[in-house]
């Protein structure tokens, strides 16, 4: 279990308990979190459950695994912290994460 | 005006299955999709990429998935009506009047929405003022390259798209492609045929950068692009391509009075109909409790919705169940016996 923060564009907070196992992209979706669209199920085939990791995250979290930087070319406004959040799996070690979302997927 | 028993929204793997199911029970059915070939997101999103979880098909791609589900079809003669959106639906007595963005028309009593997340549109520049130019001096898709001859085109993408049109529009125009990032997802021929065209002259790369301003009065004349440090390059240009391969909307199905769930819409599990008579949606885009988007949940989903609609398409017949493996009727159908 670990305690996920999603961050709005608009700044809105939503900390939430997401289940180890589960996706962070998941996590959003079962709960509501507006702005994670993910479109394609969690397929890493549509860019639409993209989110930026806090700089100190993104380093701790396990690395992009191949193909995932070519769905981020077709992101909104992709940047160097840039994921596709159906890609980072939630495990104890992820408690605290934050997540900001892109004011749109697409 | 096409009189058709169903017609199926969507020629993904469901729409595809539905097809056959509609034909295999003696109902004739038209085929609409947006997308100028037969797959949906198989063959668009992942054509190359295995798939696991048919039943009896240990691994195929979804390229072979579909063409596998074309030869099921073979049979059958289904008129496909590809490129052309479905803009309108319309209740016409015991009918449906759907007028594509094409102009065609059809008069059906059943609609299957086989339409996935809705229909596929090409992705978009960020900045919103991009509008204003859109279809005059920016585009996502090349229908007449001479009009970029002797012109500056700036590209921005890193697949194939971008690299093929920055390659041959570099023999004529002059060519700034732009992407956000070192490597590129093209095909590795064309990623070289593109560096070396750089060393040349003849291409101008800027790798690390996206858009972020266009400025120009009517026609375009300039663009911002910004890298990751914050470094900000106006570079002047006729024309702006953007090539971030291609996005699913809903589009006009949310005008169509339906019980949406987000992108989503209801049905009952019976059916599958929607909340408007004779209006069903199968596979990734219908929603009941418990529902799974996957392949094999569409294809029961289109089974039953095909013998829901026997009954408008034949109202004073009755439907009776078959087996293909015994029945004279359906081997006949299928080209089996004579």
């Amino acid at each position: 279990m670990a305690k996920i923060t999603y961050i709005t564009h608009n700044d809105e907070k939503h900390t939430i308990e997401v289940q180890n196992g589960l996706t962070v992209m998941e996590g959003a979706v079962q709960n509501d979190i507006p702005g994670i669209d993910a479109d394609c199920g969690g397929g890493m085939a549509c860019a639409t459950c993209h989110v930026y990791v806090k700089d100190d995250w993104f380093n701790k979290i396990p690395k992009k695994e191949d193909g995932e930087d070519d769905m981020l070319d077709m992101a909104f406004e992709p940047k160097t912290n840039s994921r596709l959040s159906c890609q980072i799996i939630v495990s104890d070690e992820l408690d605290g994460l934050e997540v900001n979302i892109p004011s749109k997927q697409a | 005006m096409i009189k058709t028993d169903a017609l199926i929204i969507g020629a993904g793997p469901t729409g595809l299955f539905t097809a056959h199911q509609l034909n295999l029970i003696g109902l004739s059915c038209e085929v609409v999709d947006n997308l100028d070939k037969i797959g949906g997101q198989c063959i668009e999103l992942y054509p190359d990429k295995p798939i696991y979880d048919i039943p009896a098909v240990p691994e195929c791609t979804g390229e072979q998935l579909t063409n596998n589900l074309i030869n099921q079809l073979k049979p059958f003669d289904i008129k496909f009506h590809l490129n052309q959106r479905v803009e309108e639906v319309k209740r016409d007595n015991e009918n449906w009047i759907v007028k594509t963005n094409s102009g065609t028309i059809f008069l059906t009593p059943n609609v299957i929405i086989a339409g996935g997340v809705g229909s596929f549109e090409p992705r978009k520049f960020s900045p919103k003022e991009c509008e204003k130019f859109e279809n005059k001096s920016l585009f996502y898709s090349v229908k007449d390259k001479k009009i970029f001859e002797g012109k500056t085109v700036a590209i921005f993408g890193g697949g194939d798209s971008a690299l093929d049109w920055a390659v041959e529009l570099s023999k004529k125009s002059k060519v700034n492609l732009i992407h956000r990032r070192d490597e590129f997802r093209g095909a590795e021929a064309t990623v070289s045929k593109m560096h070396a065209l750089v060393k040349e002259g003849k291409i101008n790369l800027f790798t690390k950068y996206q858009m972020t301003s266009v400025k120009g009065n009517g026609q375009l004349e300039s663009i911002d692009i910004k890298n990751d440090e914050n470094e900000i390059k106006n570079i002047k240009t006729d024309y702006a391509l953007g090539f971030f391969g291609l996005i699913m909307q809903l589009g006009p199905i949310a005008n169509w009075g339906l019980n949406l769930n987000k992108k989503t819409i209801e049905v009952d599990t019976e059916k599958f109909e929607t909340n408007q008579n004779g209006i069903y949606a199968v596979g990734d885009i219908c929603n009941y409790p418990g529902k799974l988007k996957l392949i094999l949940s569409g294809f029961h989903e289109g089974a039953l919705a095909a013998r829901a609609c026997f009954k408008l398409a034949r109202p004073n017949e009755k439907y009776r169940f078959e087996f293909t493996t015994t029945s004279t009727n359906l081997l006949k159908r299928l080209g089996k016996k004579e």
